[in-house]
């Protein structure tokens, strides 16, 4: 058989990635900037409140948008994490969920709107969707390292793209599962594009838009572990140290409180738009 | 027909195709060169939804399109307020055409001239009852305070008051339907495009929906194109029925000529279940009311007519303008001859016989016609013709052999 020459597939990616390093500084260093304050603020705020007065935040949230059940597990599976003594940790790694999170929505919603709505710009992306859910994680750290160094920016940068896909792929369904006769009815009564995507298209697709925000951020969670590889810090880090030094109580003890804050924010999100539509019931 | 044609066209369609598809206009010229929807189909793939339709809609007046499902009938309603572009044609509401506007002349235009009422209610979940009904004025961006009472009267209109504040969720069938319509008549609009509009009501719903669509009617005046699958909604609902086979009108006519003069043998086929009865009306079974005794008549001279006629008994109108006084028995007009009565008049009475308008449903005079004849009289109560029992079934008989015939003609 002929001997082919390796295709320099590898040395391609390391000239992109030199090249795109320099090439888009400016936004790198705003994604950064924006992320350290988010998260510098987030851990801040939140480290400022007295443990139990958050917890009963948090509870009371859970109360109002999902029930009282959920309620109480939440408030006594954070007070079995303060117990534990990973308070600190948790705030950075709900900090770190909650940017990622955000800056997810920012970008994943309009593209998924435009996807939803353009079935070329939705047959293009979704390849790239594919591929980014498909690509282990561990090979977004990687790029994130050169544009951003070690730290929680860079976790924040490769969290993003490992959760991103879910926004964008069901705002773009719940956008297109619309029933036909919905989307007639507005144009006969004459609605512009706008008025019709926020009056009639938004409206009804917000269900499926916040089952991906949902999975969204249950993904940014798992990968907060998972960039603790790169210094994320939080609960990851605790996990991460465990895992080198062989200790497997506190690696335990770590992981289950990612579960907690995983199954808190869960219930919480799952039941946003629920909450709405049924306290609209009037009878 | 003659009150018809002196009305304003309100919509002009004419010659209009819709063909789905790439480059469809392939599908137009084999259209026009004569072949079929199928053979279309097979060998170029193009769907042929409106082939060839032409009809115009007067102001005020309600035209139904009828067809099985698939014969293109919603393809056309979304024609002509564009939620489909036609491939070739033009439709003209109002001296514009729609064919021809740019989006923002076709916005302006639906939000002045349609409302649009659905199959499926296409109600916002996500909105209130009353919210649904504003949305119409809400995009023209009228404030709430202004469009406010508009819609409380448009849902007053629809038998919906106090309803405003619930969930569309929170409504049954009829009561979406309502609302619906609410939510198109809130814009005030000129045509109401009814696509399929009660077919997925029950049955009891929807004839009162029919009921309260035409009393609408007559008080706002609007202009309606009316689509259904339902001959007997079509015949309840049109003033003229078009009705459509694969893509293209078949027959265009009011009611009673789609049922006594079918154009082919598919129309035939779809009203030969038809209950005619229900359509017939006084004035198409009557017969000529002669002969008739005169106020003025001897009762000897109404004995004469009757004893010629061979008839038991006979009406009596004023010699001057026919209006019907009552009607006399034979029995008594010997009676009153044995007593050298000279006129008729005191015998002739008013409440023997039953009298019906010119436009009373046949059916429902079935069961007046089992003794005396039935009187037919305008509304100056003028006698205008006599329904007896014979006279119904012998009219009856008689359209259904024409139907028939037809029918053996196409074969």
């Amino acid at each position: 058989m002929l001997e082919l020459p390796k295709m320099p597939l590898a040395r391609w990616v390391d000239g992109l990635l030199e090249w795109l390093t320099s090439a888009i500084a400016p936004l790198t260093r705003a994604f950064s900037g924006f992320v350290r304050l988010g998260i510098d603020g987030i851990v801040n705020g939140l480290g400022f409140l007295p443990p139990i007065v958050l917890m009963l935040i948090i509870g009371a949230i859970a109360w109002w948008i999902a029930s009282r059940k959920v309620a109480i597990l939440s408030v006594a599976g954070l007070l079995f994490i303060w117990n534990l003594g990973l308070w600190g940790p948790t705030l950075s790694t709900i900090a770190l969920v909650l940017v990622a999170t955000v800056i997810s929505i920012l970008i994943g919603l309009p593209l998924g709107i435009f996807s939803g709505l353009s079935l070329p710009f939705n047959r293009a992306v979704t390849p790239v969707l594919d591929l980014m859910q498909t690509m282990p994680a561990f090979v977004y750290l990687i790029p994130a390292i050169p544009f951003f160094g070690l730290g929680p920016v860079a976790a924040a940068f490769a969290t993003v793209i490992f959760s991103i896909p879910p926004s964008i792929r069901l705002t773009a369904l719940g956008i297109r599962q619309i029933d036909r006769e919905m989307i007639e009815a507005s144009d006969a009564f004459g609605t512009t594009t706008m008025q019709k995507l926020f009056k009639v298209q938004l409206p009804l697709a917000l269900p499926t838009i916040m089952a991906g925000i949902n999975q969204t951020i249950m993904l940014s969670l798992s990968m907060v572990v998972i960039a603790a590889m790169i210094g994320a810090g939080g609960l990851g880090g605790e996990v991460w140290r465990a895992i080198q030094r062989l200790r497997a109580g506190q690696g335990v003890e770590a992981g289950l409180a990612i579960v907690i804050i995983a199954m808190i924010l869960d219930r919480i999100t799952q039941n946003i738009t629920v909450r709405k539509e049924n306290s609209k019931v009037k009878v | 027909m003659d009150q018809t044609h002196q009305r304003k066209v309100k919509i002009r369609i004419q010659n209009l195709y819709k063909v789905f598809g790439r480059n469809p206009q392939r599908a137009v010229e084999m259209l026009r060169a004569g072949k079929t929807k199928d053979e279309i189909l097979k060998k170029t793939k193009l769907a042929v939804g409106v082939a060839d339709a032409s009809f115009d809609v007067y102001e005020g007046e309600t035209v139904v399109v009828m067809g099985l499902s698939g014969s293109g009938k919603s393809t056309l309603i979304r024609c002509v307020n564009r939620l489909m572009e036609p491939t070739s044609g033009t439709v003209i509401v109002d001296d514009v055409d729609v064919t021809e506007l740019n989006q923002d002349e076709l916005r302006e235009i639906r939000r002045r001239k349609f409302g649009m009422v659905f199959q499926s209610f296409a109600l916002f979940p996500h909105k209130t009852v009353l919210e649904n009904v504003e949305f119409g004025l809400e995009i023209q961006g009228i404030s709430p305070d202004k469009r406010r009472p508009k819609c409380e009267e448009a849902l007053r209109q629809v038998g919906l008051e106090g309803w405003g504040d619930y969930y569309p969720d929170n409504l049954s069938g009829g009561m979406k339907q309502r609302v619906g319509l609410a939510r198109a008549l809130a814009v005030d609009p000129d045509v109401l495009l009814m696509d399929e509009a009660f077919s997925a009501l029950d049955p009891l719903i929807r004839t009162d929906m029919q009921d309260e669509l035409i009393a609408l009617e007559e008080r706002v005046q609007k202009t309606i194109l009316f689509i259904t699958h339902d001959l007997d909604e079509a015949l309840k609902m049109g003033d003229r029925i078009v009705l459509m086979k694969d893509g293209a009108v078949v027959q265009i006519g009011t009611p009673e000529e789609i049922l006594t003069r079918p154009a082919d043998r598919y129309v035939s086929k779809f009203v030969e279940n038809v209950d005619i009865t229900k359509v017939l009306v006084a004035a198409d079974v009557m017969k000529k009311p002669t002969p008739v005794a005169f106020v003025k008549d001897g009762p000897r001279t109404a004995l004469h007519k009757m004893k010629e006629a061979g008839m038991s008994g006979i009406f009596v109108v004023r010699a001057s303008n026919w209006e019907l006084v009552g009607h006399v028995t034979a029995e008594r007009a010997a009676e009153a001859a044995k007593h050298g009565e000279r006129w008729i008049d005191h015998i002739t009475s008013a409440n023997e016989c039953a009298t019906v308008p010119l436009d009373q449903p046949v059916r429902s005079i079935f069961p007046m016609i089992s003794g005396n004849p039935v009187a037919v009289v305008d509304q100056a109560n003028v006698l205008k013709g006599v329904i007896v029992r014979g006279s119904v079934m012998a009219a009856l008989s008689e359209r259904g052999e024409d139907a028939q015939q037809g029918e053996e003609a196409n074969a």
